[in-house]
């Protein structure tokens, strides 16, 4: 089976964007929470890092799928990807 | 009750996913309107039950009446979903639109665990407990970025399904299939139990017979219709979930600030709790009350250390008091205590011994209270350290465990294609979102309460939900007056993670109604979760290991048939080992999620991102993981070395100071490490394979539709 060039670029765009998202998941779950002490000034009443740590984050992570799925599913559309039984 | 929803199987039953453009978006828009129908159905049952207690309906009614609604609607519905068709009891005919199999993975996914626990968890570890906020939501990132839609492509049955094809022969996939029944199996169990906990608080009858009870209602639903039956079970069990989960908190919001949003307006909450914390902690009755359970703890531990000659000593000082007594004539006032603690002593040195472990087990209380909102708290900068790395090794474990537990991956083989695949990973991170940023609020505003209202006050005029609680189970709820001054200190309350879901409502001052409801909405969360469970396990055993492994040309009805019956034997079996109670329900929980991180995860993502990945390699990785996770797990929890008769102290055997609970930080490494040595030492897997990755990976590869219609 021959890949073509269009396909190598679909599945490198498809890694580009996978990494980059994968570093902002470890960047806002480690990195950051490896800091939690340091990170105790106030925001909006709760410090910083028990905020982030019970919303912040969790309303990354929503968005992180979301633009995923919305990136890709534009990306199908470009290469005209049609599998599965879509709208 | 209203509402029961009809569409789930208005559409055709088709055998594959052959459905039309217009199709697809009718099926959509009928999923609406029903499942709108029944929630608005679900609220006006709720408000006529409401107005029903007003009228004088007995507490007893509303919980029994609630039980058999929500059972009999699960039921209800699974009668009528039943199918015998292998893609409908597989993977439901793979028509389940994107936001809908979100709901349902919620609903799969949020156990009691989430439901009853997380809350009480938060309030008792504070910061700390956010790891299971953080673990049980990030996991999504891995599914969705790594799995689902490559999973969603392969378009199998299972996970196991996914390890054969990949890489090839029945190894793989029988320590698949294995892996899969270990972790499922544990996971089951604790939900089961829950089931059982949940029935009986809600109705009274005995613990065995709310399993069973419980039970019928899981076993209607997965047995007439597999997973089609479970999916539209789970979307309505969600509804009912979520609703349960927020009414009491948005209530008692309300109630301490007067906004309606408790998500919002906690932060506020948590400065009053956390300038409640300093006062306590410098307040000298707290202190006179902690220094009483540390001369409690100090003594029972001095005895521990020479329990012979404490527990001669003690035996003869208790004889002589009442030998004193009774040759100076004493009055039977001073006599009759006396008496009692002679009569009361410890038959032998053993029974001594439990007794005066328990009291040296007060050290616990005798600590200052934790400060809610501080990261990673410790008595010096070590086991400050160490407490960091545990949150973060459990956040790891909980996340790679999240995207490896098989029947929550399973579900996302049964959309319509890999688009809404990825949506549906959005949609289902979303709904989980929607309790688990709210779990955080409940735990500080019920604290509020607590801190506020009950400390302080007079033993004789307690709450009235804290006096009936601490009748009732004293597990769950014990005040005692430690210095007898008449007033209840933060130190001489004990609390019971479980009470503060279970006792919302009534903190709130909400009617009985809405704890019927609370009660409904966890069984619910068990519920649902152990129908994917049993479906997981008993597919592993009827389609991997009897179709795959056994006999390939056994027929469609034929599989079907048996994935039915070792559905019944598995879900008997799993109830027999909850009636036990078996000892440590939660380490079983969380174990689950570092088997499945462990043996699964590597090889996982493996097969998709690294083509050179061979049978092997995949093999011994599983293995190697799996065997690592639970040798760590045995040789440093409590229970698991009981089990195993492990002598050596648990401080010989951990590593870096890491918990059994964060097995998985050993296993997931060592499974990618062995999986890419072995994989490079032995040949690289054949070109049939290698087309299988291609096609996982691009779209519209020559031979798509040969693999995709081969089932």
């Amino acid at each position: 089976m021959q890949l073509t060039e269009r396909q190598q670029e679909y599945w490198h765009k498809n890694l580009t964007v996978t990494s980059v998202l994968l570093g902002i998941w470890f960047l806002v779950t480690f990195v950051l929470m490896y800091f939690a002490r340091d990170l105790s000034f106030n925001f909006f009443g709760w410090t910083f890092a028990f905020y982030m740590a019970a919303q912040g984050t969790l309303i990354i992570y929503v968005v992180i799928i979301w633009y995923y799925a919305r990136y890709m599913n534009n990306l199908d559309r470009v290469y005209d990807v049609h599998e599965g039984e879509d709208e | 009750m209203a509402g029961t929803p009809a569409a789930p199987v208005t559409p055709a039953a088709g055998t594959g996913g052959m459905f039309s453009a217009s199709t697809n978006r009718g099926f959509f828009a009928k999923l609406k309107k029903a499942y709108s129908w029944y929630t608005g159905g679900f609220l006006v049952f709720v408000i006529l039950l409401a107005i029903a207690e007003q009228m004088g309906l007995p507490r007893v009614w509303i919980g029994y009446i609630f039980l058999v609604a929500t059972v009999g609607l699960y039921a209800g519905i699974g009668i009528i979903a039943r199918t015998s068709d292998a893609a409908e009891y597989y993977v439901a005919g793979r028509r389940v639109p994107a936001f809908f199999n979100g709901m349902a993975t919620g609903a799969d996914w949020m156990s009691a665990a989430s439901f009853i626990g997380m809350a009480g968890t938060l309030y008792l570890t504070g910061f700390n407990g956010l790891a299971f906020v953080m673990g049980w939501t990030g996991g999504y990132c891995l599914v969705a970025l790594f799995l689902a839609p490559y999973l969603r492509k392969f378009g199998q049955f299972t996970i196991p399904d996914f390890l054969g094809a990949r890489y090839g022969g029945h190894i793989p996939r029988a320590v698949g299939i294995f892996a899969a029944i270990l972790c499922s199996f544990t996971y089951v169990v604790a939900q089961i139990y829950g089931v059982g906990l949940i029935t009986t608080r809600l109705t009274g009858v005995p613990f065995e017979y709310g399993i069973f009870l419980g039970l019928t209602g899981i076993l209607v639903c997965s047995f007439l219709g597999g997973m089609r039956a479970v999916t539209w079970t789970q979307v309505a069990q969600y509804i009912i979930l979520i609703v349960a989960y927020m009414i009491p908190v948005v209530w008692l919001s309300v109630k301490q600030t007067g906004v309606p949003i408790p998500q919002i307006v906690y932060g506020q909450q948590l400065q009053k709790v956390t300038a409640l914390e300093e006062k306590f902690i410098n307040d000298p009755k707290e202190i006179e009350v902690r220094g009483i359970f540390k001369a409690r703890a100090d003594a029972a531990a001095a005895k521990l250390k020479n329990a012979e000659k404490a527990y001669a000593d003690d035996k003869a000082a208790a004889v002589a008091a009442v030998e004193k007594a009774k040759a100076e004539n004493a009055p039977p006032e001073v006599m009759t205590p006396l008496e009692k603690a002679l009569g009361g002593f410890p038959v032998d040195v053993a029974a001594a011994k439990a007794g005066w472990t328990k009291e040296a087990a007060l050290a616990a209380r005798a600590a200052p209270p934790l400060r809610h909102a501080e990261a990673f708290p410790g008595k010096d900068e070590p086991a400050r350290d160490v407490s960091r790395r545990n949150f973060l090794a459990l956040v790891f474990c909980l996340m790679v465990g999240t995207a490896a537990l098989p029947h929550i991956l399973m579900r996302y083989y049964t959309t319509p294609s890999v688009r809404q695949a990825r949506e549906s990973v959005f949609w289902s991170l979303f709904f989980i979102f929607l309790l688990y940023f709210t779990a955080p609020a409940l735990g500080v505003l019920a604290k509020f309460d607590v801190y506020s209202l009950v400390v302080g006050s007079q033993y004789a005029n307690l709450p009235a939900w804290a006096a009936a609680w601490a009748k009732v189970d004293p597990g769950l709820l014990s005040i005692v007056d430690v210095n007898k001054d008449g007033i209840v200190q933060l130190a001489e309350i004990v609390l019971g993670g479980d009470i503060i879901v279970l006792a919302t409502p009534e903190i709130a001052g909400l009617p009985y109604v809405v704890s019927g409801l609370v009660a409904a909405g966890g069984l619910a969360a068990a519920l649902s979760t152990a129908d994917g469970l049993l479906l997981t396990i008993a597919n592993a055993l009827s389609h991997d290991f009897y179709y795959k492994m056994l006999d390939p040309n056994a027929s469609t009805a034929r599989r079907v048939t048996i994935s039915k019956i070792l559905l019944l034997v598995v879900a008997i079996i799993a109830a027999s080992v909850s009636a036990q109670k078996p000892a440590d329900i939660l380490f079983l929980v969380s174990a689950a999620f570092s088997l499945a991180a462990a043996a699964f995860f590597p090889a996982l993502v493996c097969g998709i991102f690294w083509k050179r990945a061979n049978r092997w390699g995949a093999t011994l990785g599983m293995i190697a993981g799996l065997s690592i996770t639970f040798y760590y797990m045995a040789t440093t929890q409590p229970w698991l070395r009981g089990l195993f008769g492990v002598t050596s102290s648990i401080a010989d055997n951990t590593w870096w100071g890491i918990g059994a609970i964060s097995a998985g930080l050993w296993g997931v490494p060592l499974g990618f490490i062995v999986i890419i040595v072995v994989s490079m030492l032995t040949p690289a897997p054949n070109r049939e394979v290698q087309e299988l990755v291609e096609h996982v990976r691009y779209p519209n590869l020559t031979g798509d539709r040969m693999v995709t219609t081969a089932t």
